[in-house]
């Protein structure tokens, strides 16, 4: 593991628009008044003739971003998780889903560790909300190295996109220099096949913690990365079920409709397999900080070890 | 606009209705109401005023049209027909599972829509957003969009309207169709949005009333509103639902249900009339 340098996921996202708007001319960022906290009043800054802001508008930012596509725009659309995936829903659904558009959905500040602000912009919903879109891809980086490289990504690919950051700075985990991202690939970064976390977002930093202490008490973790969560990388699923027989899920998300509902779905049609699914248990958040709020909400290294020693005993 | 065309289009208007009639009739279903008050609007913008080319329907620089109220697509699809997009024969097929005319306009399946529309109050904004990607890239061409009047119920109508008032977006003509009637009755007992105009005025607009069926007005208004720079134009069109089959005609009935086959040929033989 890289030296302890931390930094949100969010600021990977500004930085590579900044990228974005120095070599393709086509790229415009749309923010619903939250440039600052978003990131991309970085790229405001450096391109205001190609940056709008909608305001305090979330469905009209959606359906402007569609039609700026329309006319041959790459277009990053921005705001909350809660107020882009939650509030936008229908018009993500109707305005860029149905006709296909080439519009990148880039949500901030999802998940518990929105941490202060409570219950309100703490969206652990919005995985399940874009998964059910046909066509969707959703990407949910680990690190601010994979967020700017899947950023960058993203605007290669053509058509619609969710990708999800976070407030909280994290772990970086990947080296700039050396990192690829592939889309729809997962990835194993720690080898073991008595149990599988499958991870995404910053609870991959917590599986590898948990993978090294449990190896010291004898237990093999492997550890995947799933930064795509649609489409879903199903032959690394396959394998880490046929190869460790018990899977454990983690991410800062409901356990209802996100990756360890994926897996879930996929692994009970495919080859039945014991899963525990770590995420927030149907329920909502509360005021606090982040790293504390991932902890009482069980989105920690402890709690995916619990987790492990129960799914483990149903091998 | 001279006597001549003028009256072509009252006939191009005639077969457009007819073809809302023939469509909604195959399909046994659909919105005759609404797509015959805005028949005369969307005939005038398809058969005279859109800079477009049905040989070549993703021509980048042709005007685009967005229905915002997307029920109205038999109209739409009955002017894109007449205009050459498809075959008219493809009108029967309207709504039936193999179709390329689905009950609201899909881009991606039909050649010639340019934004699949449908849930209300969203095309306006992606019309907005054509109009500002036309100002980003310098491209002249103009964007249309059609609002019914229930619609402006809709918040993110207001939305966009801010939005593109704020942004200047003068090669923005947005219609509302105001038939006075929505699903649940007319719009004052349901949840009245009027004063219209006085709304549009207020969010920065170019605001323009007419009578929707009348051309004359018609071209007039959309030729004051491309001669206004700096702001947007609204154009409220006064107009009859269900305009042009006496029996289905300011019936709220007619909203949303298609024609059984007595009314289907008394339909016809009223509009063959016009002719």
């Amino acid at each position: 593991m890289a030296d302890m340098v931390k930094k949100a996921t969010r600021e990977g996202y500004g930085a590579a628009l900044l990228e974005l708007g120095e070599k393709n001319p086509k790229v415009i960022v749309m923010d619903a008044d939250l440039a600052g906290a978003t990131k991309t009043g970085v790229f405001k800054k450096a391109y205001p003739d190609r940056f709008f802001n909608a305001g305090i508008a979330e469905g009209n930012l959606m359906g402007v971003a569609a039609g700026l596509s329309l006319t041959g725009n790459i277009v990053f659309a921005s705001s909350f998780a809660m107020f882009a995936a939650g509030r936008a829903f229908e018009q993500i659904r109707n305005s860029i889903g149905y006709p296909h558009l080439n519009v990148k959905v880039c949500a901030t500040h999802a998940g518990i560790s929105v941490g202060e602000d409570g219950a309100s912009h703490q969206c652990n919903e919005d995985i399940a909300l874009m998964r059910v879109i046909p066509g969707m891809t959703i990407i949910n980086p680990t690190d601010w190295v994979e967020a700017k490289a899947a950023t960058l990504a993203a605007a290669d690919f053509e058509g619609p996109v969710y990708m999800r950051f976070g407030r909280l700075a994290v772990p970086q985990i990947f080296d700039e220099e050396t990192y690829k991202f592939e889309l729809g690939k997962g990835k194993e970064l720690y080898s073991g096949d008595d149990v599988a976390i499958i991870a995404t977002g910053l609870m991959v930093n917590e599986a590898l913690i948990a993978a090294e202490e449990l190896k010291a008490e004898g237990v093999n973790a492997r550890v995947i990365n799933i930064h795509t969560i649609k489409p879903l990388d199903e032959e690394i699923i396959l394998n880490a079920a046929k190869e460790c027989g018990c899977i454990v899920t983690a991410e800062e998300h409901s356990i209802i409709g996100g990756l360890g509902a994926a897996v879930s779905e996929f692994l009970a049609e495919n080859l039945p397999t014991p899963v525990k699914r770590v995420g927030v248990n149907d329920v909502y958040g509360r005021s606090g900080p982040a790293v504390e709020m991932l902890k009482i909400y069980g989105l920690d290294a402890a709690h995916i070890k619990d987790a492990v020693k129960e799914v483990i005993l149903k091998k | 606009m001279n006597a001549e065309t003028k009256a072509k289009l009252q006939k191009d208007a005639a077969k457009v209705r007819m073809s809302v009639i023939e469509g909604t009739f195959n399909a046994k279903s659909g919105h005759p109401g609404g797509s015959l008050s805005i028949a005369d609007i969307i005939t005038y913008l398809y058969l005279y005023k859109l800079n477009i080319d049905p040989k070549n329907p993703k021509w980048e620089d042709r005007d685009r049209f967005v229905l915002s109220k997307g029920h109205t697509a038999p109209a739409l699809y009955g002017a894109m027909a007449l205009k050459g997009f498809f075959p008219e024969e493809e009108i029967k097929t309207l709504r039936k599972p193999d179709s390329r005319l689905q009950g609201h306009p899909s881009m991606n399946l039909t050649p010639g829509v340019d934004m699949s529309t449908g849930s209300l109050g969203q095309g306006v904004s992606v019309a907005v957003g054509m109009a500002l990607g036309a100002k980003i890239n310098n491209k002249s061409f103009r964007v249309y969009t059609v609002l019914g009047d229930g619609e402006i119920e809709e918040g993110q109508v207001w939305e966009a309207a801010m939005f593109a008032s704020a942004k200047k977006l003068d090669n923005l003509v947005v219609i509302v169709d105001n038939n006075d009637l929505q699903i649940d009755g007319t719009l004052e007992e349901v949840n009245s949005p009027y004063p219209i105009d006085e709304k549009f005025k207020a969010f920065g607009f170019n605001v323009i009333n007419i009578d929707g069926h009348d051309f004359d007005q018609i071209d007039e208004a959309f030729t004051q509103a491309e001669n206004c720079k700096g702001k947007p134009t609204a154009i409220i069109a006064k107009t009859i639902k269900g305009k042009g089959v006496s029996f289905m005609e300011n019936q709220v009935g007619w909203h949303g249900k298609g024609p059984n086959e007595e009314e289907y040929n008394a339909a016809m033989a009223e509009l063959k009339e016009a002719l």
